[in-house]
């Protein structure tokens, strides 16, 4: 399962005025990485993750998975929001479910060890206004679990988050990561979260969006995020951003 | 001696007994009461003015004769004939405007094509007033039972139309994205996103739409006919007999908050998902 992105342009319209999210982004993920997406606000990140979903089909270029064209959402592509948008009128187990039957016997054996493995057993019959932030959002990753996704798209999913509760989701990720062989893409503007999870980290520059440096992470897993090694590696990335021309657009890096 | 043991175990007793009646009952019974104070406290007044004699009795009979005429009614069988004929002129307009009501919210709420063919014209139709298609009503379809029904089902069609055209109407985009990520078929997506994200708005359609199909009983009843709880007041108006009128007006009252409660036990069950403002600052 790889994937080849090669994003010509992309622009899109604010009223009147074009403007110009992608210019050029071509990119070759092979099976198994992990690779986390940095870069300012407005650098077309999220955008770039939408078109690779399949949400977004309007853009100048190709993107292929194993050699076949993107033309829609398919379900090799499971997708993160950075909100939980689970449908609150379901509980936990049917949200997960959605529009797989639960009567299903096999259905229900995965979605039963889905809750065990994002950890929410108990809450299986909780309607999403009763979990907390942090829950809804493992009750995400499991229903995008569920459907097997061979790539997992996942866009800030754990900005919102307290952060103690985004350590504990980042590693309950690395966990799915390493179990379940999914390559992954997490867009991010959290720099120790994209140092911290990725095999590789893009450093994106804004207007138009551009590649600006693809940094190998070679640091065995799991992290410490307090050792020398890791501290390098935030550095050299960090350094990547200062030489940017727009420094003010550093704004809202968590630097 | 005797006295002594017995005034040591009251106050015991007492509280056994308040421990009997579960936390949550007596939170009920203190909402009941906070309810039917202020009509209770009317009635009381409204009954000491009649019983002075300062109103006469054909403008205002006191509490206690409305109850006397409705007892009468009650035991002549008078009053169930005409309730009968009542509720089912009323349900079976309601059912056959807010059917329609909702089939054509859901045609218009799912394409933009529709809605340009029917909701201009439907808007339109929905400002005239009950009494002015009446004397129309009459003219095309008799006195009989199909003008009133259609009458009533005239009212009742409106707020679920546009009820449940503002309910599809509203369902999150972002939700949409989700469908479209989870392959929803257009039959999922109706099922297990539309429609149960604008069942909100649609119930409150309904329960305006009930209140509506018993204004049009009403109009209906009044404009003439030979049964029904309108008939009777009519009837009882002729003949001075204001307590009679006043029975129909509660029953009215009564029944219409009866229907409006069933709807809403509908909503609590229905909508247990619901995450919004309960009135508790």
């Amino acid at each position: 399962m790889s994937i080849q992105i090669d994003v010509k342009s992309k622009s899109f319209f604010q009223g009147k005025q074009g403007v110009h999210v992608l210019q050029d982004v071509h990119l070759e993920i092979k099976n198994g990485e992990f690779i986390t997406i940095i870069g300012p606000s407005g650098c077309g990140k999220s955008t770039l993750l939408k078109i690779v979903a399949g949400l977004d089909t309007d853009y100048k270029g190709t993107v292929e998975i194993d050699g076949v064209q993107i033309d829609g959402p398919g379900l090799e592509q499971g997708f993160i929001f950075q909100e939980h948008r689970l449908f609150p009128w379901l509980t936990v187990e049917e949200n997960i479910a959605a529009n797989q039957s639960l009567k299903d016997v096999n259905v229900r054996k995965k979605v039963d060890e889905l809750i065990e493995l994002v950890r929410l057993k108990g809450f299986e019959k909780a309607y999403p206004k009763e979990l907390s932030g942090g829950m809804a959002q493992r009750v995400a990753i499991a229903r995008a679990l569920l459907r097997e996704p061979k790539i997992l798209l996942l866009d800030e999913p754990f900005s919102a988050l307290d952060a103690f509760t985004r350590k504990h989701l980042q590693d309950v990720l690395l966990d799915i990561w390493q179990n379940k062989q999914i390559t992954m893409i997490l867009v991010t503007h959290d720099l120790d979260e994209a140092v911290y999870l990725g095999t590789k980290v893009m450093v994106m520059k804004a207007k138009p969006g551009q590649i600006r440096k693809i940094v190998s992470v070679s640091l065995p897993f799991p992290r410490q995020r307090a050792h020398p090694s890791f501290q390098e590696m935030r550095q050299r990335i960090l350094r990547e951003f200062e030489t940017a021309e727009n420094s003010p657009l550093l704004e809202g890096l968590g630097i | 001696m005797n006295k002594t043991t017995i005034t040591a175990r009251q106050p015991l007793l007492r509280k056994e007994w308040e421990r009997k009646i579960p936390a949550f009952g007596r939170k009920k019974i203190k909402k009941w009461m906070t309810q039917a104070a202020l009509p209770l406290s009317v009635i009381f007044i409204w009954q000491l003015v009649g019983m002075t004699g300062t109103v006469s009795k054909t403008v205002l009979p006191t509490p206690a004769d409305i109850m006397n005429a409705a007892y009468q009614l009650t035991i002549s069988g008078e009053l169930f004939t005409h309730l009968k004929v009542s509720i089912f002129r009323a349900a079976t307009g309601f059912l056959l405007g807010a059917g329609i009501g909702l089939l054509a919210g859901i045609a218009v709420g799912f394409s933009t094509k529709t809605e340009d063919v029917i909701d201009p014209t439907v808007q339109m139709l929905r400002t005239i007033p009950h009494l002015a298609v009446a004397p129309l009503f009459i003219l095309w379809f008799g006195f009989g039972e199909t003008s009133k029904i259609l009458l009533i089902a005239k009212g009742a069609f409106f707020p679920v139309y546009v009820n449940t055209f503002l309910g599809i109407r509203g369902v999150d985009a972002k939700l949409f994205d989700v469908a479209r990520i989870l392959h929803f078929s257009r039959w999922e997506k109706i099922t297990l996103l539309i429609i149960p994200s604008a069942l909100p708005t649609i119930l409150s359609g309904i329960r305006l739409s009930l209140g509506a199909a018993w204004l049009g009983l009403v109009v209906a009843e009044l404009m003439g006919s030979t049964e029904g709880i309108g008939y009777m007041m009519m009837d009882a108006r002729q003949f001075s007999n204001t307590d009679i009128v006043f029975v129909g007006i509660i029953l009215f009252a009564v029944v219409g908050k009866l229907t409006d409660s069933l709807v809403r036990v509908l909503e609590k069950r229905l909508l247990r998902w619901q995450d919004t403002y309960k009135g508790t600052m």
